[in-house]
């Protein structure tokens, strides 16, 4: 074997190597390191293929321009606000971005099939850092996907309604039911494990979730027992969230309601992190 | 390469793994010291993934000790793995990302500080000949370029230990000359302790300083290759194994397509394919 002048110093067996100053920070700071770069390393893949990106934004579309303005003149459906694509602009953005963190669990179970997530298991990382990581890898693209629904519905002269603390609201939530979701889907992926399966079970899980909220027609139309599953959908709290920071009702939603969404959203984040820290990524080995 | 006085940089005490009634790894022991590249020896699905897993803190041992650079497994997880190197067979690194933006990526989620991270990084980089492929996604990379980056990506946190499970299955024989080249020119310049695991007799017998052959979950021999030869009155390291086993290398691979252990489950077969097609 050849020696190579530039082979680097390795640490000593006793004194722990090279990790031994990265310990001495706290665990918050790494955690927080650690999901950045992973947030970080999302962004650079995004940048490498911007064809995702786009081939993504094609569904929101569609349910925007072709089923928006199919019931466009149904009043019932728009709950009172005048344009009923601006009505479901936040549901369409919300359920865009739930597609996206749904299918994040299958990535990660692609990333144990090929021993990327061995190798990330093994490295320093605490498990809460890896899931979060890997949900701010789904909010990156769910950010990037609703930045550009929102450039189209200014175009296209939708009318929401553009205000600063409005449009930060709605990319703040937006994170927040994203994140939640992408854990959610974490731990359905340390449940279910096989790829296929997942397909199946995800397609389960994100059309009921879609339907039976608040995505595309108010609460108040539908019958008892779907209002009642519609009430303890997160999905319905994050786009009436969604919607009171983005577009003008009418009547105008009681103050303080949209506090209650960030705080229901926010809830089930804490709870699906939580439950996906415990269960994934050890189960999924 | 030799060995150096010291505590080990890796031991193994009476190391026990089961998973429900299957006892994967049954009472093994052995002990590498700094700087030593220490091969583990035995056919697919003997055990010799599932203790890697175990040193590397993956997997929880059901019975008996090991450390890791001074650093428990079980109770000093955290440390082990700040003191780490880990390769698993299945390619590791993210094809959508450069080379460089691995590189990058590992050198942030082992904890190299952010002043450190350019010096490490270059130096890897020379270390495993990266130069060339840099910019380029690594999905694009051929086997043996992915390898090197694999473990130009484990050497950034400067690991007392570095494991690599099969480094060069998949490899053609250049590639495969040129991982060692580099691994041995690493041991001698940095001093640093290497595990591998192998089911290539001849590979194992030309690089490592000892071996430990694994069978069914257990140690059956180790020693320095010499050694193991003149032992057992061969020149071949097939023969050790038929020795010390009771049946050739080959039938004992044959004996894992029916067999269930950790190692040997349809997902892991997958993943050994994908890798295998990964790498070319």
């Amino acid at each position: 074997m050849s020696a190579h002048s530039a082979a680097p110093p390795a640490a000593s067996a006793d004194r722990g190597a090279g990790g031994q100053p990265y310990l001495s920070t706290g665990p918050l700071q790494r955690m927080a390191a650690g999901t950045l770069a992973m947030a970080q390393a999302e962004m650079r893949k995004l940048r490498h293929d911007h064809l995702d990106i786009i081939t993504r934004s094609v569904q929101p579309l569609l349910w925007l321009f072709i089923f928006g303005t199919a019931l466009s003149r149904n009043r019932t459906l728009s709950s009172g606000t005048l344009d009923y694509r601006a009505y479901i602009a936040p549901g369409v953005m919300a359920q865009a971005a739930m597609f996206i963190a749904i299918f994040y669990g299958l990535s990660v179970i692609w990333e144990r099939d090929v021993g990327q997530l061995q190798r990330l298991l093994a490295t320093p990382l605490s498990r809460s850092s890896i899931v979060l990581g890997k949900a701010a890898g789904a909010c990156v693209r769910a950010l990037v996907q609703a930045v550009l629904l929102l450039a189209v519905l200014a175009v296209a002269g939708i009318g929401v309604r553009w205000t600063f603390t409005g449009v930060l609201g709605t990319l703040a939530m937006l994170i927040l039911g994203t994140a939640a979701f992408a854990c959610m889907s974490m731990l359905l992926a340390a449940v279910i494990k096989e790829r296929e399966r997942f397909m199946g079970v995800g397609q389960l899980i994100m059309m009921p979730l879609f339907f039976a909220s608040s995505a595309l027609y108010p609460l108040a139309i539908m019958p008892g027992w779907l209002r009642a599953i519609a009430r303890v959908n997160p999905l319905t709290y994050e786009v009436q969230g969604l919607r009171q920071m983005l577009v003008e009702l009418n009547p105008a939603p009681p103050s303080g309601v949209v506090w209650l969404d960030f705080l229901v959203v926010g809830s089930f984040f804490a709870v699906m992190l939580i439950a996906a820290t415990r269960a994934y990524p050890k189960a999924i080995l | 390469m030799s060995a150096s006085a010291g505590a080990p940089a890796v031991l193994v005490d009476d190391l026990v793994v089961r998973f429900g009634e299957l006892e994967a790894v049954g009472g093994v022991s052995f002990a590498v010291a700094p700087g030593e590249v220490f091969g583990l020896l035995g056919p697919n699905g003997a055990g010799k993934t599932t203790t890697i897993r175990v040193l590397t803190t993956l997997l929880a041992p059901t019975e008996g000790r090991a450390l890791v650079a001074g650093h428990d497994v079980r109770s000093d997880s955290l440390a082990v793995r700040a003191s780490i190197g880990y390769i698993p067979q299945a390619i590791s690194v993210d094809g959508a990302l450069t080379a460089y933006e691995n590189l990058d990526f590992y050198a942030r989620v082992t904890g190299v500080r952010r002043g450190d991270r350019r010096e490490r990084i270059e130096q890897a980089i020379e270390t495993m000949e990266l130069q060339p492929m840099l910019d380029r996604l690594a999905r694009t990379l051929s086997g043996g370029m992915l390898r090197r980056l694999e473990i130009a990506t484990a050497l950034l946190n400067r690991p007392a230990v570095l494991f690599l499970d099969e480094p060069t299955v998949g490899l053609d024989p250049t590639a495969r000359r040129m991982v060692w080249e580099r691994l041995g020119a690493l041991v001698e310049q940095a001093g640093t302790t290497i595990l591998v695991t192998t089911h290539m007799m001849e590979e194992a017998e030309r690089h490592c300083d000892r071996l430990g052959i694994i069978d069914h979950g257990r140690l059956v021999e180790q020693g320095e290759p010499a050694e193991l030869l003149e032992r057992h009155d061969t020149d071949s390291l097939e023969e050790v194994f038929a020795a010390v086993t009771g049946r050739p290398i080959a039938a004992a691979e044959g004996e894992k397509d029916t067999d269930d252990d950790e190692e040997g489950r349809l997902s892991d077969v997958r993943a050994q394919r994908r890798t295998a097609r990964r790498l070319g």
